[in-house]
């Protein structure tokens, strides 16, 4: 269970206050498939990150499971982070490491056994079709296979949550969508998952909950929901 | 942990192996930095040479009355060799004096000539004195001046002249001191201070890198560890090409420092001091390598 209790926060610089997120509550339920949608700017990426904690709130509260997000210390973070797989629009994959690598890394940096990783990342790598390319670097795959190795770490650890931020943002139309099939399937297997996109097509297709924003606030809720601007 | 730390060090290899190039400048700034500070090391042992070679000349004699018998002169020695500003002393006889008179002068005829009509040997036995530290010797000369020694001693080879001789050699030795530690702090924090500009590079470009690792989970000690052990590995690889290029320098060098410094064989020294000289450019360049790496990693930790 993930709730966002009367969560503000507002960006200063030179003098001017910006609210990204202006009093937002909402909660979002295990084995759940929420996309989260607005303009450029609307507080989405926002919402992301006060989740797993890159940013604290001005205000309210962040419950996700057994943590209190925002009154976490900086070392707890990562355990934290070990519960939530988070994918990006620019996938962030280590460039110096090889697919595999990139996605044992998650497993290595929780101290898990050896055994463990040569086990689970081929596994993890099949499931998102990328087997065969185990050996290479980011710089040898697509826009699309760097993606899904994105997704194959983020869900090495059998995360409660998966985030993810503008999957499809760098990617052609046919590859956005095999990625969107991808996040149902692991939804459908009983990990929760948060989209953010502006992606019309990707939502109007999707039919699961949608919560609008825009300026920080939250327009509509729905819960198999329309990615209608106003 | 174990299992930890054997991930950190084969991360740190991985690193250094797949940056090539940048590991490559990285090295190559770190061995310019470290053959300046081997270059200040050995400018400091040659230094510390010379003084102690000027130091060493520097001595005064106490000349003993004629009718002063040898038991005198051994009881006014062994006070002198208890003083604790003496280092050594030595008895000259008055026949070993006329002997090293004579080898000296063996040459000229008109001296040994002159000798040998005086009929008996006119030199005067005497105590050669050497101090720790040549602003001793007003000390140890003005002792020698008092009462207690009156009758027996004849002279002090200790005169305003040579009293001012000691003073500016004194001088030059303070300033040289004083020279040679300036310039050694000067070099090695410009050695520091390289060598954390490229590290420092190194690391800023890996800042999205290092966002990532923490993203996906990883503690600050996982993931500023590779980091310090690339440091490691760039100062062990620079110290030991270093100390192998010093080498060479040395062993060409080492003739022309023996003309300004007779004592000094370069050569020989570095030969008998390797390891030493290994151990320290290592000791040195992981230090700066580690914490360069940890002050570098530290900045990009706090998100």
């Amino acid at each position: 269970m993930i709730v966002f209790q009367n969560i503000t926060k507002i960006y200063r610089a030179n003098g001017n206050e910006t609210y990204a997120l202006d009093d937002v509550t909402f909660r979002i339920n295990p084995k759940e498939f929420v996309s989260l949608v607005g303009r450029s700017g609307a507080g989405k990426s926002t919402l992301i990150k006060l989740l797993i904690g890159e940013e604290k709130p001005d205000r309210g509260r962040i419950i996700f499971g057994s943590y209190d997000v925002n009154k976490l210390e900086p070392k707890e973070l990562p355990s934290l982070r070990r519960h939530v797989g988070v994918v990006f629009q620019d996938f962030k994959l280590l460039p110096n490491k090889n697919a595999y690598e990139n996605v044992a890394f998650a497993l290595e940096v929780a101290g898990r056994p050896e055994e463990e990783i040569r086990e689970f990342v081929p596994k993890i790598l099949e499931l998102v079709g990328l087997k065969d390319k185990m050996n290479n670097f980011p710089k040898e795959l697509s826009g699309g296979e760097m993606q899904r190795v994105a997704i194959a770490r983020a869900l090495i650890h059998n995360p409660d949550v998966l985030v993810a931020d503008e999957p499809t943002g760098n990617l052609d139309p046919i590859t956005s969508q095999e990625i969107i099939r991808l996040l149902l399937t692991i939804n459908e297997m009983g990990t929760t998952v948060i989209l953010a996109t502006h992606n019309k097509d990707i939502i109007n297709n999707l039919e699961r909950r949608v919560i609008l924003l825009e300026n920080g606030k939250i327009i509509r809720d729905e819960e198999k929901g329309k990615y209608i601007l106003m | 942990m174990l299992t930890n730390l054997s991930r950190i060090i084969k991360f740190g290899f991985q690193r250094f192996t797949r940056n090539g190039w940048l590991s490559t400048i990285t090295i190559a700034i770190m061995f310019l930095a470290l053959i300046v500070f081997g270059g200040v090391n050995i400018f400091n042992v040659l230094s510390k040479t010379a003084l102690n070679s000027i130091q060493d000349r520097i001595d005064i004699s106490v000349f003993f009355k004629k009718e002063t018998s040898e038991d005198e002169i051994l009881k006014v020695q062994s006070i002198i060799k208890n003083l604790p500003e003496v280092k050594s002393t030595e008895y000259i006889s008055r026949d070993k004096a006329l002997e090293i008179f004579k080898e000296q002068h063996k040459d000229d005829e008109t001296i040994s000539q002159a000798i040998e009509q005086v009929g008996e040997n006119p030199l005067l036995a005497s105590i050669n004195i050497k101090a720790y530290d040549p602003k001793q010797y007003q000390m140890i000369a003005s002792f020698l001046s008092g009462d207690e020694f009156k009758n027996d001693i004849e002279k002090i080879s200790y005169d305003e002249r040579s009293a001012n001789m000691i003073d500016r050699l004194i001088k030059i030795i303070d300033t040289t001191t004083l020279f040679g530690l300036i310039v050694t702090a000067f070099l090695t924090l410009l050695a520091v201070l390289v060598t954390f500009t490229a590290i420092g590079l190194v690391i800023y470009s890996s800042r999205d890198e290092i966002a990532i690792m923490r993203l996906v989970g990883s503690s600050n000690f996982f993931t500023s560890g590779p980091y310090i052990v690339e440091g490691i590995i760039y100062g062990l690889i620079a110290a030991i090409l270093s100390t192998l290029v010093l080498w060479p320098i040395v062993y060409f060098a080492s003739p022309y420092v023996k003309v300004f410094i007779p004592e000094m064989n370069l050569r020989q020294y570095f030969t008998s001091h390797f390891f030493v000289i290994l151990l320290q450019q290592i000791l040195f360049g992981i230090a700066v390598g580690i914490i360069a790496s940890a002050i570098a990693v530290r900045k990009y930790l706090r998100t």
